[in-house]
C-alpha cells in the first residue's frame, strides 16, 4: 500500500503536541520523564544552521533528531536552467569551505558526460588548488573544533594560516572564497606571475605551524580527556551509513578517493593516507592533521611539475571558449565565443556519475543530460549530509558535553548538507 | 587473505536472477543495470553478499524525472532511481537503475541493506515525490513540513509563474504553491 508523504508530513510537525513525536523520541519522553530540549538552529557549535532535538535524561543524550534544510537553496534545481558552464559557480555556494573541491566534482562530470580532456597542466593546477583549499579547510575545522572545546588560541593561529590560503586563491582567480575557478575543460586561467614563489613560500612557513599545532593539542591531557574513547564509530557501521572521508580512516578503513579512483592524476603523486583505529575523536582528529603535511607534500612535488609552460585548458573549441586575445584576430574565435557564452553545449541524453575526495569526504556529482544544452537532473552526494545522518550513531548515550566534540570531528557544513 | 576474484557483476545477476534484469547498458565505461523495482532489496543483497562482487558502499541514490519527454524504449517511465554503488575490495562502481510509473511511483525501501539510504530516500520522498515502501520516518527532510509540490520534478516552476493560458489553466494550477490557510 503506498503511503503519501504529504499526509504524514502534515501530520509529524515538531511544533505543537508531543503526540506528534511518538516513535521518533523513547516512550519517556511522553510521560516527562525525560527532557527534550532543542539545540540550535543558531547554535554556535552546531557549525551552521542545523538543529537538533535532543531527549535527555539528566545529562546524557538518549535520542537525537537532526532537523536540517535551513540553508537548502535549491542549487540543484538551479542548475537544470543554465548551460552546464554557467552551472559552476553555484556549486561553489554549496561547501563553502572548500569550493574548489566542488567545482572539481561537477567539472569531471560534465567532462565526462562530454568525453572532455583535460590538458596536463590543468590537471596540475587543480591538485594544487584542491590540496590548498584541502589545507584551508582543515584549518576552519580545527580552529573551530578546538574552539568548541575551550581552547580559544588554536582557533585565532588556524584563521591566521587560511586567511594566506586565501590570498593564494585571489591571486589565482580573483576572489578569497567563491573563485569558480576549475572549469569544465581546464581552470579559468594561467596562474599569475609570482604565484609559484607565493606558494612555495607558503609550503615552507606551514609545516612549522602544524607542528605548533600539534605541541598545542596532541599530548594536551584536557584534549585526550575529552576526545579518547568518544562518539566510537565502528567500522562496519561507518561503511553502512555511508560515511567518507577523514571520518571513516579514523575508524580504520582506508578508503581514499585520490587513491583508489585517482582522478586529475593524483595516481602520479606521492602520498600517505593516515589511518586511524579506535574511531573515536581523537583518532578522526589525528587523520586530518596527518592529511595537512601529505597535502603540503602534494603541493611541493605538483610545483616542480609546473615550470614546463602548456595548456591550461582544452583546445576543443566546441566545449571551451577562446582566450580574449583570440578574438580580434579570429572571426571563428568569435563565433565559439558567441555561441559557447550564449547557448553553451550540447551533451547526450546520458547519465554520468564522479567523484572526488573533498575536505570531508565524497563529494558525488550525478548529471543526467538533455541531449540540449541543459541538464535534466544534477544530484550532489555531499559527505556532511551523511555524517549528520551518522550524529546519532555516534552520540547516543554519550554527555551532552561531548555531543560537541562529536559534531566539530565529523567537520560538517551546512551548506554542503542541504545544498 | 584470500581474496576471492572478482566476478562481472552483470552476468553474475543474470545468471542469479534473470526475472530481475530488464536492461544492461554502458556509457563512459560505466555499467548501469535496469532492474524491476519490486526485486531492488534481493538484488541490493545479491550485490553486497555474493564473493567477488562485494559493492560494500552505497555511495548515492539519486532521482530522475523525465517529464515533459515521451517514453522510450531507453526510458520506460517517468521516473528513474539511480543507486550508486561501490566495491572497496575491487575497486570499482555499479549503477542499478530502477523505473516507476508516473502514476504510482512506489519502490521498497533498501534501509534493511544500507542504513545510509535513510536519508538519502527521505531526500527523493520529499523533493521527487516518489514513495519508498516500509520506510520508517518518510517525513520531508529539506523543505518545511507544510510545503506543497515536490520541487525536483520538472513540472514544478523554477521561481517563475507558468504562464496560463485556457488550454492549459488546470495544469498548471495543479502545480502552483497556494497557501494552505
Amino acid at each position: 500500500m503506498a503511503v503519501n508523504p504529504n499526509e504524514l508530513a502534515t501530520k509529524a510537525t515538531w511544533e505543537g503536541n508531543l503526540e506528534q513525536l511518538r516513535g521518533l523520541v523513547s516512550e519517556r519522553a511522553m510521560t516527562g520523564e525525560t527532557m527534550l530540549l532543542n539545540m540550535g538552529p543558531h547554535h554556535p557549535s552546531t557549525h551552521g544552521v542545523l538543529r537538533l532535538l535532543l531527549e535527555l535524561d539528566g545529562e546524557e543524550i538518549v535520542t537525537i533528531l537532526p532537523d536540517i534544510g535551513f540553508l537548502h537553496t535549491g542549487i540543484e534545481k538551479n542548475i537544470e536552467d543554465k548551460n552546464y558552464e554557467k552551472g559552476v559557480p553555484l556549486t561553489d555556494r554549496m561547501d563553502y569551505l572548500s569550493p574548489m573541491s566542488n567545482n572539481m566534482a561537477f567539472c569531471l562530470a560534465v567532462e565526462k558526460l562530454v568525453d572532455l580532456d583535460v590538458p596536463e597542466r590543468a590537471q596540475i593546477i587543480r591538485v594544487i588548488c584542491l590540496e590548498l583549499s584541502r589545507i584551508a579547510s582543515h584549518m576552519v575545522w580545527l580552529g573551530t573544533q578546538a574552539l568548541d572545546m575551550g581552547a580559544m588560541s588554536v582557533f585565532l593561529y588556524c584563521f591566521r594560516e587560511r586567511e594566506y590560503v586565501l590570498r593564494l586563491f585571489e591571486m589565482v582567480s580573483g576572489q578569497r572564497m567563491m573563485g569558480s575557478y576549475i572549469r569544465p575543460g581546464g581552470v579559468w586561467r594561467d596562474i599569475p606571475d609570482g604565484f609559484i614563489e607565493e606558494v612555495t613560500q607558503f609550503v615552507n612557513y606551514f609545516p612549522a605551524k602544524v607542528d605548533d599545532y600539534e605541541t598545542l593539542l596532541v599530548n594536551n591531557p584536557i584534549w585526550k580527556d575529552r576526545t579518547f574513547g568518544v562518539g566510537i564509530l565502528e567500522p562496519e557501521l561507518a561503511l553502512s551509513l555511508g560515511v567518507s572521508g577523514a571520518s571513516l580512516r579514523g575508524s580504520g578503513v582506508n578508503w581514499d578517493i585520490r587513491k583508489a579512483t585517482p582522478y586529475s592524476g593524483y595516481e602520479t603523486y606521492n602520498f600517505d593516507i593516515p589511518l586511524g583505529e579506535h574511531g573515536d575523536v581523537y583518532d578522526r582528529f589525528m587523520c586530518r592533521l596527518g592529511e595537512l603535511r601529505e597535502s603540503i607534500k602534494i603541493i611541493n612535488q605538483a610545483l616542480k611539475r609546473l615550470t614546463k609552460k602548456g595548456e591550461f585548458r582544452s583546445k576543443n573549441r566546441k566545449f571551451t571558449f577562446p582566450m580574449r586575445s583570440e578574438l580580434g584576430q579570429s572571426m571563428e574565435a568569435v563565433i565559439h565565443h558567441f555561441k559557447l557564452w550564449t547557448y553553451g553545449f550540447d551533451a547526450p541524453n546520458e547519465e554520468v556519475y564522479a567523484s572526488v575526495e573533498s575536505p570531508r569526504g565524497e563529494i558525488g556529482c550525478y548529471i543526467h543530460g538533455t541531449g540540449g544544452n541543459k541538464p535534466r537532473r544534477v544530484h550532489f552526494k555531499t559527505p556532511s549530509f551523511m555524517h549528520i545522518q551518522a550524529i546519532p550513531a555516534m552520540a547516543e548515550g554519550h554527555m551532552i558535553a561531548d555531543l560537541v566534540a562529536i559534531i566539530g570531528s565529523v567537520d560538517i557544513v551546512l551548506g554542503d548538507c542541504d545544498r | 587473505m584470500h581474496i576471492p576474484p572478482a566476478i562481472d557483476p552483470v552476468k553474475a545477476i543474470q545468471e542469479k536472477m534473470p526475472e530481475a534484469v530488464l536492461r544492461v547498458k554502458t556509457f563512459r565505461d560505466e555499467t548501469t543495470i535496469v532492474v524491476d523495482p519490486a526485486k531492488i532489496v534481493n538484488v541490493m543483497l545479491f550485490l553486497r553478499n555474493t564473493n567477488g562482487l562485494v559493492y560494500n558502499f552505497l555511495s548515492d541514490i539519486s532521482a530522475v524525472d523525465y517529464y515533459p519527454d515521451p517514453t522510450t524504449e531507453e526510458n520506460p517511465e517517468r521516473f528513474g532511481v539511480a543507486y550508486h554503488l561501490y566495491s572497496m575490495l575491487y575497486n570499482r562502481r555499479l549503477r542499478i537503475k530502477a523505473y516507476l510509473p508516473e502514476e504510482d511511483p512506489v519502490i521498497p525501501t533498501i534501509i534493511p541493506v544500507w542504513e545510509g539510504a535513510n536519508w538519502l530516500e527521505r531526500e527523493i520522498i520529499d523533493m521527487m515525490g516518489i514513495t519508498f515502501e516500509g520506510h520508517p520516518d518518510p517525513r520531508r527532510l529539506l523543505m518545511p513540513e507544510d510545503w506543497n509540490g515536490h520541487p525536483h520534478r520538472r513540472d514544478y516552476p523554477l521561481g517563475k509563474e507558468t504562464v496560463q493560458f485556457s488550454f492549459n489553466v488546470e495544469e498548471i494550477s495543479k502545480f502552483k504553491p497556494f497557501a494552505t490557510e
